[in-house]
């Protein structure tokens, strides 16, 4: 589907926006807020521009929360939303150990 | 007031409708995607590297590092993470010292100030080398910036100067009106028109020219790319080796971006942005090799992008003359990010029919020519 990127109206500060959304990166609903109005219009434009789900969990905990919020700020349904893409390692693995070309059979 | 349609939101594209607004043209980018620059923009190593190009690239790139790259984040109005540290290639064994010597020798026929350092100095310069490293070429005006934040940044810039950036919208032909291209249809049939077209697409920029009959000989190779968890600053070089077994730096935000090749890439599927089961693994060994203290580390995430691959490895900047009102810029073949900006600056000044403030003549179209010639005996 087509969008023209409208410019939102004003960014107008909520008395939560201090709260944190994504706890790996420490980023705030109001940085989300400002960075919608900023013109970041997508979950993969929120996470490279703030990092919010970029650490540790990969945006397990909060992607659902930051999909509702620019929801909310776009006036659409979180559903029409695109999500982030999930990325091999499924949890975080240290570099000798994917470094390793040996196979251990039993 | 020219207006110009610009196909491709990633960094090329962002930066042309940047510098063509701020000529005061009237621009509208038309991106496939829903997201803005989710093609190799966001998805390569980050490098601002002078050091190891193909000499034709030499005078953009240093025109790029010398006048736009220390000032982009102060024009763009955001931090995008430049950092010029210096680009350190590495090498083990005496065939690799060669190719490292044969770099610098063409860096200086070029202008570029570049030098091998022995293994004290290497160290000296970034003390966590393995001490298998014998040597290496050093550039300390090169450096990296986050890829990411550059390419949102003149997509930002690019907005608040009044550039319509529309999403979802494929551009699938290129539309003439008294020989000129002036107009582009999307794949929902929207037509776009204006007084020119730019053409920053990447890879799918090929297709896209053939509906105007410009043929450029480009192919699509998968790159694959990982991000560690965060670690205390390190260090901040650009870091590559001889053989391109590894490549990457450290970010300001303190994980490691590292890349590689292992060979195989030609012969990879790059439809899919899916990752193999080889390029990772290959990536930490290269890794590991050159930096034992770094094997702990974890690996955070994994991602794969397509390069443009140009028959000569360099790119197409330039107005065919079989095609007036089209601009193109592609085949950047895996060095586009460090040549963003400059790419942007040049291809904006072709749009509009300006003298661009570098000569291209390296980078036309015309270049290639097919195996027959016409008159051979």
């Amino acid at each position: 589907m087509e969008i023209h990127r409208k410019h939102l109206s004003d960014f107008l500060s909520q008395p939560d926006d201090a709260m944190i959304i994504c706890r790996c990166e420490e980023v705030t609903k109001g940085e989300i807020r400002a960075a919608i109005h900023d013109g970041m219009f997508s979950i993969r434009e929120l996470r490279r521009f703030l990092r919010c789900g970029m650490g540790l969990c990969q945006g397990r905990t909060c992607e659902r929360l930051v999909k509702a919020i620019l929801a909310r700020e776009l006036n659409v349904r979180p559903s029409d939303l695109d999500d982030a893409s999930s990325r091999a390692p499924a949890r975080p693995i240290e570099m000798w150990m994917m470094a390793n070309e040996v196979f251990w059979h039993g | 007031m020219a207006e110009i349609i610009v196909v491709g939101a990633g960094a090329i594209g962002n930066a042309s409708a940047y510098y063509l607004a701020k000529s005061g043209a009237k621009v509208t980018v038309l991106e496939k995607d829903s997201c803005i620059g989710n093609g190799g923009s966001s998805r390569n190593g980050g490098g601002v590297r002078q050091s190891g190009r193909n000499p034709a690239e030499l005078p953009p790139v240093m025109y790029g590092v010398r006048n736009i790259w220390p000032g982009l984040s102060d024009e763009l109005g955001m931090d995008i993470e430049y950092c010029q540290e210096g680009n350190l290639r590495l090498g083990k064994t005496e065939e690799h010292l060669k190719i490292l010597r044969e770099l610098v020798r063409d860096a200086e026929a070029g202008g570029l100030a570049m030098r091998m350092v022995d293994r004290a100095e290497a160290r000296e310069i970034c003390p966590f080398l393995s001490d298998e490293v014998a040597g290496a070429s050093w550039c300390p005006t090169d450096g990296h910036a986050n890829p990411l934040l550059v390419t949102l940044a003149f997509y930002r810039a690019a907005r608040r100067l009044g550039v319509d950036f529309v999403t979802g919208a494929e551009v699938v032909s290129l539309r003439k009106k008294r020989s000129r291209v002036v107009a582009v249809v999307t794949a929902c049939g929207s037509v776009y028109e204006g007084d020119g077209v730019l053409v920053a697409a990447g890879y799918g920029a090929g297709k896209l020219l053939r509906t105007a009959g410009i043929d450029v000989p480009m192919a699509p190779v998968l790159m694959e790319m990982l991000v560690t968890e965060e670690s205390p600053p390190m260090f901040f070089q650009m870091l590559g080796a001889a053989m391109s077994d590894f490549y990457g730096h450290q970010t300001k935000h303190g994980s490691f971006i590292f890349g590689g090749t292992h060979g195989f890439e030609p012969y990879t599927d790059s439809s899919r942005l899916t990752g193999t089961s080889i390029a990772a693994s290959n990536t930490c060994r290269g890794v590991i090799g050159y930096f034992p203290v770094l094997k702990d580390l974890k690996i955070l995430r994994t991602w794969a992008g397509v390069l443009d691959d140009c028959f000569d490895h360099i790119p197409v900047i330039d107005n065919p003359v079989e095609a007036p009102g089209l601009t193109v810029g592609c085949g950047f073949s895996g060095h586009g990010f460090g040549l963003a900006p400059v790419a942007g600056l040049l291809l904006s000044q072709l749009a509009l029919g300006g003298s661009p403030a570098l000569p291209l003549d390296r980078f036309k179209y015309d270049r290639f020519r097919a195996k027959a010639r016409s008159g051979n005996t």
